[in-house]
């Protein structure tokens, strides 16, 4: 059948069960949107692009689904860049369309014309200029399976005008998409992971390592089945977090600059470390030249450049992560005798102690506290909320003083650390999940940058609780100013912070104020009974700071406790 | 340490940025980049020449095989493979130096391609330290413009720079 490129994009996206897309229409899109308009597939219409590719990228977190934007042509494309580069580098799948000007203007400097391809080329897994209108579906379909498959991410199509309206023969198709040069390895050499497992068996102070990962390949189960099994204690990143369940024996919560002193301290003094769907990240290895000295490293990921980048690596296995810890485990199952239950005994106490003697900890008088609020949360939801954060020390509160015990529960942008996120993705996680709680937790100043977005969770009726964790700064920065800068508060202090009750009230949404620690429990109940989007406004102290914190380029180990 | 590298592309716009892009985001220098199509016109060959430390040049493999447009990418540094470089030197050339210009274009068995009253223009192919050579002869007569196309390689024998086993 003859068919529009606008119809044909709907027609790819129906195909793909897109059910809903994110975006802001715009004169280039004008063919596009007057399909959208009886299309079965449901409009958000966000604020700014920059919400809207967070929304579609929170929704493609909880899913585990391609989320779906599109933004017109200039200043909009060039809105989407940050949610584009954020998806990116924590490998969301993401398909993002925009509008272009008309094939004959594109470099004249038409009206809202940018080199959108040339822009998102490094901030994207792949992107295309569409020419022709024949190409247009195959396009799509290819942007679809490039973006879910390998390492995900997001992708990016370009859509001049005249395409959209361009006329050509479509047919509706089932066939799997085949791309000569794009083949990832998913399966894991065989031969490196029985290396692996005897590696496994030799050491005495192995750790696994799991990030991002094992959550976006569905592999958290068969991690949980390799530490049972084995005996190796578990740390997280940011991105890892919810992947292996935090009430366990083995858990050593978080690793890195904010990670637990036991996390870091077992990193440091292990023998083996087993890293999964991880990249041994800066944040993460601290001081390079000192990042575990014993270690052998085996190093588990579907992306082959991110093995031996940072670290040299003994034992590399390009793979799916959930594909080859099924192999890995079915070998160390045959091997059981090898993995006697008490082998680690002297490890495991070594790291009990660890644990005994830095816990995480906080100062408990009767100021409101952050993480008090963190743990009030978790308990009132009793862990089965979608957390969602910001930037900042929010961040890592929200991290550490909530136990995360679910994958795709734990949302945040780690790799980019984009202040904004928080708030639209909690929005796409919400229309994702409806059934669950979902809290953003944020900063006073994060919120305020795609605050806007509480008139498309007005105007859509999405319910998000946004907790505010006002401490009237800029308040990690003003931590490093603190510590590091002899307290010189350069542009870090906020004056001319707007009544959050009142900017809810004002979008027809609920806002409460919270001064102190009584008041917190009750305002949550408040909250998770009302069925709209609710504004928290917690007024903590402004000179609160994160702990345990290891500071920039000293070894893992050298860690600042903060409190005396 | 110099490595010749040799990347199947798919033919089409915007690849050669994304592979400038990955070298020069890294801060390396390319000695020089050829492209051209193969005997597949859906397909482009390019010869890349750069020099770096070999850690990061091993990632740079990599990340050119995670471009989802590349085919195949081999580094002929193990490889026994031929390299040609197409040079056009224009020179100055009056009746008293021509002759003297003539034989050194003989000796090398280079080939003029261009004759004026005041220049010559040789063309020669060869591998770069013939090249170079070629180049220092004529220096002394003043060059007055010079192009090269870059590097461009092929391995010996039946050692194909094929698609299959990306
Ligand atoms: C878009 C963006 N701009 C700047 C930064 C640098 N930055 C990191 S944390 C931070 C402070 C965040 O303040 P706030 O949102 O109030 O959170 P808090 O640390 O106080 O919890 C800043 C400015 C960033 N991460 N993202």
């Amino acid at each position: 059948m003859k068919l529009t490129g606008a119809q044909i994009f709907v027609e790819c996206l129906k195909e793909q069960k897109v059910e809903v897309l994110f975006g802001i229409p715009g004169g280039v899109l004008l063919p596009i949107f007057d399909v959208l308009y009886d299309a079965p597939i449901k409009f958000i219409l966000a604020r700014h692009e920059q919400g809207a590719a967070h929304m579609a990228d929170g929704y493609a977190r909880v899913t585990g689904e391609v989320g779906v934007c599109i933004a017109t042509s200039g200043p909009g494309a060039t809105n989407l860049t940050t949610g584009l580069a954020t998806a990116h580098m924590d490998s969301i799948p993401m398909v993002a369309f925009t509008g272009q000007v008309a094939t004959s203007l594109i470099g004249n400097d038409a009206f809202q014309e940018a080199d959108t391809t040339g822009i998102t080329r490094s901030i994207t897994k792949h992107n295309y200029l569409v020419k022709d209108v024949k190409n247009l579906a195959k396009i799509i379909r290819e942007a679809f399976y490039i973006a879910r498959s390998g390492r995900p991410g997001p992708v990016l199509i370009d859509l001049p005008a005249d395409v959209q309206k361009a006329v050509t023969e479509f047919s509706s198709s089932g066939k799997k998409v085949e791309i000569r040069s794009y083949k990832p390895n998913c399966s894991g050499h065989l031969q490196q992971i029985k290396k692996a497992v005897e590696l496994i068996s030799k050491s005495k102070q192995p750790v696994i390592y799991a990030g991002g990962g094992v959550v976006l390949s569905g592999g958290s189960k068969q991690l949980r089945e390799l530490a049972e099994i084995t005996q190796i204690p578990v740390t997280t990143t940011l991105m890892g977090m919810g992947s292996f369940p935090s009430n366990s024996e083995l858990f050593l919560g978080m690793l890195g600059m904010h990670g637990t002193h036991y996390a870091n301290f077992a990193m440091q003094r292990s023998d083996l470390i087993i890293a999964v769907g991880s990249r041994f990240d800066d944040r993460i290895t601290a001081k390079i030249d000192a990042f575990a000295p014993q270690a052998r490293i085996i190093h588990i990921d579907i992306d082959p450049t991110s093995i031996s980048k940072n670290v040299k690596v003994d034992i590399p296995i390009v793979g799916d992560v959930k594909n080859v810890l099924k192999k890995l485990n079915e070998i160390v199952l045959q091997e059981k005798d090898k993995f006697r239950k008490n082998r680690l005994e002297k490890w495991h106490g070594q790291i009990k102690k660890w644990k005994e003697v830095n816990p995480l900890k906080y100062k408990k008088d009767d100021k409101l506290r952050p993480q008090f609020i963190m743990e009030k949360i978790h308990e009132a939801t009793k862990g089965k909320a979608i957390i969602v954060t910001e930037v900042g020390q929010n961040q890592m509160w929200a991290q550490q003083f909530y136990k995360y015990d679910y994958p795709r529960h734990f949302l945040t942008s780690g790799g980019l650390g984009t202040m904004g996120y928080g708030f639209p993705a909690a929005i796409g996680a919400k229309i994702a999940c409806p059934e669950k709680l979902v809290f953003d937790i944020a900063g006073d100043g994060s919120f305020q940058m795609n605050i806007q977005e509480l008139a498309t969770a007005a105007q859509n009726k999405i319910a998000v609780i946004v907790v505010v964790l006002n401490n009237n700064c800029l308040g990690m920065v003003r931590q490093w100013q603190e510590l590091f800068y002899k307290k010189r508060y350069s542009a870090t202090l906020f004056s001319g912070n707007p009544d959050f009750v009142k900017v809810a009230e004002a979008y027809n949404l609920e806002g409460l104020r919270i001064t102190k620690k009584e008041e917190v429990e009750p305002a949550l109940k408040k909250a998770i009974a009302m069925k709209k989007t609710v504004v928290l406004d917690f007024h903590i102290e402004k000179e609160e700071n994160v702990f345990p914190m290891v500071p920039a380029g000293v070894p893992l180990d050298e860690i600042i406790s903060g409190l005396a | 340490m110099r490595h010749t590298i040799v990347v199947l592309v798919e033919n089409k716009s915007g690849v050669l940025a994304r592979i400038a892009g990955l070298f020069s985001a890294r801060g390396f220098n390319i000695d020089s980049l050829s492209v051209g199509e193969t005997e597949d016109s859906t397909i482009s060959r390019m010869t890349i020449v750069v020099r770096g430390d070999e850690q990061i040049l091993e990632q740079v493999m990599k990340q050119l095989n995670k471009l989802i447009d590349v085919i195949k990418v081999s580094d002929f540094l193990n490889v026994s493979h031929v390299e040609r470089d197409l040079v056009m030197i224009k020179v100055k050339a009056n009746s008293s130096t021509r002759s003297e210009i003539l034989q050194i274009v003989d000796i090398f068995r280079a080939k003029i391609i261009d004759v004026s009253a005041k220049t010559l223009i040789i063309e020669m192919t060869g591998n770069k330290g013939k090249i170079e050579a070629l180049i220092k002869m004529l220096q002394p007569f003043e060059i007055e413009e010079l192009a090269r196309t870059g590097i461009i390689a092929m391995s010996r024998g039946m050692n194909k720079t094929k698609i299959e086993n990306k």
